[in-house]
């Protein structure tokens, strides 16, 4: 499965248009990582925990859309976007959305 | 006892201004060292192929990082919220998760030649104190492309 973030697959010819597909997950944090992130807090710097777990999430989210895509026979797809909020305490949502395409 | 209170609420203060402002100086020292290394692969924000050259591969990267504000830079924004004006104490902070992002974004895929539609994307992440932003996540995504041939293809300016 290809994925692109502009309107085409560069180098290969868009055949059929199959409409929007998306992937989401929502991922709570855990008490491991929140103490960490607690002491990190103090000093500044990056949250390696946080970011570990937001990539999962968001390598989830994309996985769930190409599978989508999969079900209605794309082998592409482009346009990808993303989005991160947060939904309670503790929690975030990763949004992953695209259009699914046949490319040649 | 609020002695003792006040007497924790400064040593935090000191210690998130010392390590602080130390590991921000590293960062932005090691953040310089990449940068010059990528200097040849632009990122760019359009979308058209800059060349007609073959095209080996293309593919979605993506680069980022989820950064936290010490206790003494929200300590500064709280005050700042009584006067308004710009939070001068986040820019930094800001400005390295954005640098971060790309970096991690052109290092994932090595042997690209250009970076198409590069987007960046910040959220907010509550991390329970409920007051002020805890952490703050950086996206950065772009297309990669790879050409047939090896030599540099876009020819970058002075």
């Amino acid at each position: 499965m290809l994925l692109s973030n502009i309107e085409s697959i560069p180098g290969k010819q868009i055949v059929a248009h199959f409409g929007l597909v998306q992937g989401s997950t929502i991922r709570a944090k855990h008490i491991g990582r929140d103490i960490m992130a607690g002491l990190k807090n103090i000093v500044g710097g990056e949250l390696a925990g946080y970011t570990e777990l937001l990539q999962e999430a968001r390598q989830e989210a994309t996985n769930r859309m190409i599978s989508q895509a999969q079900q209605m026979g794309a082998n592409a797809i482009v346009n990808v976007r993303f989005s991160t909020s947060s939904v309670a305490q503790g929690a975030a949502e990763i949004l992953a959305y695209g259009t699914a395409v046949r490319v040649e | 006892m609020y002695l003792i209170h006040f007497g924790v609420f400064l040593r935090l203060l000191f210690l998130g201004f010392v390590f602080g402002r130390e590991s921000e100086k590293q960062h932005f020292k090691e953040l310089r060292k990449r940068e010059l290394r990528w200097k040849r692969v632009p990122a760019l924000t359009g979308r058209s192929l800059v060349s007609d050259s073959p095209i080996k591969e293309a593919r979605l990267v993506t680069g980022s990082v989820v950064v936290s504000v010490d206790y003494f830079k929200r300590f500064l924004t709280s005050i700042r919220v009584i006067f308004g004006g710009e939070a001068k104490s986040y820019s930094p902070l800001l400005e390295r998760g954005r640098r971060e992002a790309l970096c991690r974004m052109k290092e994932s895929c090595p042997e690209a030649q250009l970076f198409l539609n590069c987007r960046l994307q910040t959220a907010t992440l509550f991390n329970g104190q409920g007051k002020s932003t805890g952490s703050v996540e950086v996206i950065a995504y772009a297309t990669a492309v790879v050409y047939a041939r090896t030599e540099p293809i876009v020819r970058l300016g002075k």
